[in-house]
């Protein structure tokens, strides 16, 4: 994906609302009263957030009636999954082998406070 | 042991990180500040670490090297800011495959009782070079998170 299309899909998901939103939609499809329902936020306000996820391609919209439904598209998730996890691995990873030289020298550490160092045995 | 979490807010040339540690926070200060420690950790397993300098004082210059099986060689420098503390360190970061492209890292060091919180914070010259470093700097490696992002997607994905 372009880095472009990144920031626009990474800029639907700074929102707390559209995040909340997507995460109904994985239930399945919703109509924007179903949307709005758990929030203390006006139809009019959830369907400007619709539109955002929409144009980042997150959205898409069918009618069915009356009833315009709401579906997730996963594939720019997909993607922004992908662009995230490099950076993570690299730290996490350095973040693992910290943990364990960590654990390494606080292991010492006791070892030391437990056994009488051979200098000290020969001045006391 | 808590996740790493990151957060990357659009819009706003800063990378912020957290992470847990379960040691006292002066050990974690040497393993940070003791090169033989240093190499023992910093970067993927797959890179053999070699630090040329390290001097760990105000206006100190630093320099290591990351070097794959490959013969590929990625070296990074960079200046420590003001006194380098257990409570906090701050210093700039420069990859030698990008000069002039600078990043100012400062890492706070909470204690807790035994255990350590970590916070990164690097802030960047643009949106534009963070995104950058994010997508392609640093040998490799990217990331934008926002709090709970990682789960969303997590959910989001697997039930697609």
């Amino acid at each position: 994906m372009a880095l472009d299309q990144l920031s626009i899909v990474f800029g639907a998901l700074a929102d707390p609302i559209r995040r909340e939103i997507l995460a109904r939609l994985t239930e399945g499809e919703a109509t924007v009263a179903e949307l709005a329902a758990p929030f203390t936020v006006s139809q009019p306000a959830i369907s400007r957030h619709l539109k955002v996820l929409e144009r980042a391609g997150l959205v898409s919209r069918t009618r069915r009636a009356t009833a315009r439904l709401s579906h997730l598209e996963a594939e720019p998730l997909r993607d922004a999954t992908a662009w995230l996890a490099t950076y993570r691995e690299y730290w996490e990873e350095s973040y693992e082998r910290l943990d364990a030289l960590l654990a390494a020298l606080q292991h010492e550490e006791t070892d030391r406070s437990h056994t009488v160092d051979p200098q000290e045995r020969s001045t006391s | 042991m808590t996740e790493m979490k990151i957060t990357a807010e659009p819009g706003v040339p800063q990378i912020l990180g957290t992470r847990e540690f379960d040691a006292p926070r002066e050990l974690l200060f040497r393993a940070f500040t003791e090169p033989d420690l240093l190499v023992q950790w910093l970067g993927p397993r797959k890179y053999k670490m070699t630090i040329d300098r390290y001097e760990v004082r105000d206006g100190g210059t630093w320099r290591y090297v990351h070097a794959d099986d490959a013969g590929n060689e990625f070296g990074f420098h960079g200046v420590f800011h003001g006194t380098p503390l257990p409570e906090r360190m701050v210093q700039t970061f420069e990859f030698e495959g990008a000069p002039g492209n600078v990043q100012m890292d400062t890492a706070t060091f909470t204690d807790e009782g035994g255990k350590t919180m970590l916070h990164m914070n690097s802030v960047f010259q643009s949106v534009e070079a963070r995104d950058a470093m994010l997508q392609s700097g640093m040998e490799e490696g990217m990331n934008e998170g926002f709090d709970r992002l990682d789960e969303l997607l997590a959910k989001l994905v697997a039930n697609s």
